[in-house]
């Protein structure tokens, strides 16, 4: 029993890193490509790139609903403590999700007298949810108020600079996202739009990622001790190293005009990000104070849910990865389904 | 104070869900429909089957999406407005809504892409195995999130460690005494709701003399369900009610506005229940009727609201008036299923235009009659969140008043503006009607892709434009 109380709860936490990363680069694209949305200004470049994600958003999203339901599944404490803290951003979050989802349908449906509205909709409604997502994430870096088990701060705690600027930076990542997704899923005029606002974005991710790197460990001592000790700076250079090696394989591949390679890239760079983020919270769930055993739910529904993860997710990765083949290929205008 | 975050907390849950369940209850049986049409098209070829299909296809899009976007609200809400129940509860409704999300949610999700998409472009195999499955990711969907819901009217299968529960048995939990009636009793209705908006719809066409071929099977098909799932949804109502009897007799008291315990029930037909003294005022009903559908005895006692700590009694008069609303629908529901078989089989049913002028108007009475049942059974349950268990007031976040009147106003300012528009846009899609249009060209020419960009881009705009007068 002891042995199962400690490694469940590990477990569980990986389950819930793959979900969270499953989230941000399948969404992550998605929204990346509303945020770009403005940029495009013609009819039909637009209807080429909603029809690039329409027929995945939807399970794209649906990671969203898995990493939520997971923290309640395997730590409930966690998720009561976490979500009033960051209430008023997630419910921004919701709300503007909820514009963007009803603008794949809307849009179409609105036309031919064609509504502008559901094209702001869809733009705004991906930048207002991204900038949310990472105003959550920053809100629960720098660390909540916790008093018997229970959050115990005020509504506000998550308007400081630390998490509104985790906002913007998630803002451009997730524009690179989008940009490189385009330039792989599609030809012509938007193809080569893409790759430019790749080359602009690619610098600005960079540079938030550093900025991101040096300001959690001189305000969190934790954080720095995580990676300014000996040996621990040894061990984790090569986190540093390998984003730098992602960054540079992004920008050559932008240049020299490959399709495939910058969407790689990019994703990796958030892997990197997110695996630089766990390390400097392990174990915290809700940091500074609640670790993931101190959060985790009785071995009985955390095995009861394990069982179905297992069964479950190989088969969902298996229809995913179907349906993204199934689609494969350059989406060309006039390709939708209404 | 307190109180009143509270209350604003619940009012925001009721609104939410109360939007939410609008659109699963229509994709549910939606979705079994199209992927009935599309099975008899693959067999028959018959090309209205195929349009059939694809019209109702377009509706279910826009119902489903806003059936995701407000089921995600849901899911978060339980955190960030009902954090102690979350705490409390969470290690027993986390685990179901998990299956719910790796059973149903990814399963639905995934496939819609390809039923949407999928006209033409893959193969009818393809095709219809998504339809079938985002059928079956919807009913499973329904599964376990009402497995959840039914643990809190009647929970068993857990132990409680200092407040908080714990499973013990998972069989116990999921399969709880009120979830194989909750289950069965809304699915039905589900599949009713839809099948009276299909029926409606098919009378409509067939008014305006438009679509005979798609109307008349949209009549039959929409009928034929009515007629067998209206008494069905009675006799599982019937038997909901005894076994609420059993587990949740403050509920059935409520429903019943039944004071006095010590003697027979009456079946109120009419009655302002007043809560303050206890009594109904200017009641009309039938003596020992109650007693005679509860019971199966006009003797038969069962307890009255008297019996119950007035801090321990549900609200009486919305459970009570919601009761009746539903019944009264359902038994409405019934003489519909049962006047129109009967003209069917006389052979007249197409040509009664008193009948489909009527049902034409019907569509929205299961809509109703499911946000009344919800009423009664969630309202109901009140004071308890988790029946004997947790009270609704210890199950909220400790969130300040303004926050949530904040987060409230927000939703209700956006819900009303996109919800309705998008229901403005399914009844737009159902004027326009079924597009024969669109599909011609394609069977000739399989394969959107492949045709040259300009000249498809041009066909579907004209396509659109044309319809569109
Ligand atoms: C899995 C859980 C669950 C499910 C499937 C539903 N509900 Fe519920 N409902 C709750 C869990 C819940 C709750 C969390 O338990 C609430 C919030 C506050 C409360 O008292 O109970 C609640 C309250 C609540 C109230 C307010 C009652 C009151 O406070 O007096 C209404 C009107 C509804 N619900 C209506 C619905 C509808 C229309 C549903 C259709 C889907 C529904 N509920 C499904
Ligand atoms: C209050 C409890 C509920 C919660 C927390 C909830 C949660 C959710 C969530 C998160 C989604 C979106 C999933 C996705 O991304 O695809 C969703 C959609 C859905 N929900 Fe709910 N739901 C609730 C009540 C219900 C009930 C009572 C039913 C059915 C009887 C139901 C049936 C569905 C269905 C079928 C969908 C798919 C979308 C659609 O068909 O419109 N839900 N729900
Ligand atoms: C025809 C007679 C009907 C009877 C006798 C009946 C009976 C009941 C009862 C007793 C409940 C409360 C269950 C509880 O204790 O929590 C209930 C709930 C409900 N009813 Fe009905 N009902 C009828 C018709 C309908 C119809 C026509 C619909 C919709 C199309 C409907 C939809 C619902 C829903 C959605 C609920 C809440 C979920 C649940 O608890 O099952 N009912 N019904």
């Amino acid at each position: 029993m002891g042995d199962m109380t400690y490694w469940l709860p590990v477990v569980w936490a990986a389950i819930l890193v793959v979900a969270v990363a499953a989230y941000v680069i399948l969404d992550g694209f998605d929204l990346g490509l509303g945020i770009l949305f403005p940029f495009y200004k013609t009819e039909e470049h637009r209807d080429v790139m909603m029809n690039t994600v329409a027929p995945f958003w939807d399970g794209n999203e649906t990671w969203l609903v898995l990493g939520g339901v997971g923290v309640l599944v395997a730590f409930p404490m966690a998720y009561a403590i976490i979500m009033p803290a960051v209430y008023l951003p997630i419910i921004i979050m919701l709300l503007a999700l909820i514009f963007r989802g009803v603008a794949f349908e809307f849009r179409w449906v609105a036309k031919p007298d064609h509504h502008s509205v559901w094209d702001v909709a869809f733009a705004g409604g991906s930048i207002v949810a991204t900038f949310a997502q990472g105003v959550v994430l920053g809100g629960i870096l720098q660390g909540i108020t916790v008093e018997n088990n229970a959050f115990a701060g005020g509504a506000l705690d998550w308007l400081r600079p630390f998490p509104i600027f985790i906002g913007l930076a998630l803002i451009a990542g997730y524009a690179l996202l989008g940009a490189t997704w385009l330039l792989m899923r599609t030809e012509g005029e938007v193809a080569s739009r893409a790759r430019e606002q790749a080359k602009a974005l690619l610098p600005i991710v960079l540079v938030a990622m550093g900025i991101v790197s040096l300001w959690t460990p001189l305000a969190t001592e934790h954080v720095a001790e995580v990676w300014f000790s000996w040996p621990n700076i040894l061990y984790l250079s090569p986190v540093p190293i390998l984003t730098a090696f992602a960054a540079w394989i992004c920008w050559r591949s932008l240049v020299t005009g490959d399709e495939l390679t910058p969407f790689i890239a990019t994703i990796a760079l958030f892997m990197l990000g997110l695996i630089g983020l766990g390390i400097s919270n392990i174990p915290y769930l809700v940091p500074p104070s609640i670790t993931f055993w101190q959060a985790a739910a009785p071995p009985e529904s955390q095995i009861f849910t394990l069982v179905g993860v297992m069964i479950m997710l190989p088969l969902i990765l298996g229809y995913t990865i179907f349906n993204y083949w199934t689609f494969r290929g350059k989406v060309r205008p006039g390709e939708g389904y209404h | 104070m307190e109180l009143d975050a509270l209350f604003l907390a619940r009012l925001q849950f009721a609104f939410t869900v109360a939007f939410h369940i609008i659109f699963p209850t229509f994709t549910i049986g939606l979705a079994a429909f199209i992927a009935t049409l599309m099975i008899r098209w693959h067999w028959t070829k018959r090309d209205y089957l195929y349009q059939l299909a694809r019209f109702w296809t377009k509706i279910f899009a826009v119902s489903f999406a806003m059936g995701v976007v407000s089921g995600i609200v849901l899911s978060y809400q339980f955190g960030t407005n009902w954090s102690e129940f979350s705490h409390r509860a969470g290690n027993i409704i986390g685990p179901l809504l998990g299956y719910e999300v790796l059973t149903a949610f990814f399963l639905e999700a995934t496939f819609l892409g390809i039923l949407l998409f999928g006209w033409n472009r893959f193969p009818p195999k393809l095709h219809i195995t998504a339809a079938i499955l985002v059928a079956v990711g919807t009913s499973l969907s329904a599964f376990w999130i009402l497995a959840a819901n039914s643990w809190m009217h009647t929970p068993t299968g857990h132990v409680m460690k200092d407040g908080i529960a714990s499973p013990v048995d998972w069989w116990a939990i999921i399969f709880n005494p009120s979830f194989p009636y909750r289950f069965s009793h809304m699915f039905t209705a589900a599949f009713l709701t839809t099948s009276l908006v299909v029926l409606a719809v098919g009378a409509r066409y067939l008014m305006a003399r438009v679509y005979i071929e798609e109307a008349k099977t949209m009549i039959r098909m929409g009928l034929g369900m009515v007629a067998i799932l209206a008494p069905l949804q009675l006799i599982i109502g019937d038997m909901h009610g005894l076994n609420t009897l059993e587990h949740q007799p403050a509920k059935i008291a409520a429903m019943e506005a039944h004071w006095d315990g010590s003697k027979p029930g009456a079946l109120v037909l009419f009655a302002l229940p007043n809560q303050a003294e206890e009594r109904n005022d200017y009641e009309i009903s039938i003596p020992r009727g109650a007693s005679w559908v509860l019971r199966h005895d006009p003797d038969g006692l069962f307890p009255g609201l008297k019996d119950f700590k007035p801090e321990d009694r549900p609200p009486v008069t919305p459970v009570f008036f919601a009761f009746r609303a539903m019944v009264g629908i359902g038994l409405l529901m019934i003489a519909i299923g049962f006047v129109g078989a009967w003209l069917w089989y006389r052979g007249r049913l197409f040509e009664s235009r008193w009948y489909l002028g009527f049902v034409q108007h019907c569509w929205p009475l299961g809509f109703i009659a499911i946000l009344a049942g919800w009423w009664v059974t969630e309202t109901g349950r009140q004071p308890w969140l988790v029946q004997g268990i947790l009270r609704t007031a210890d199950g909220v976040s400790p969130i300040g008043l303004t926050t949530v009147l904040t987060s409230l106003i927000l939703f209700v300012l956006v819900y009303s503006s996109v919800f309705s528009v998008g229901i403005y846009y399914i009844n737009r899609l159902i004027a326009k009607g079924p597009q024969p249009s669109i599909i011609s060209g394609d069977e000739t020419a399989p394969g959107v892709p492949s045709r040259p960009l300009s000249g498809a881009t041009g066909a579907a705009r004209e396509a659109t434009t044309e319809s569109g007068q």
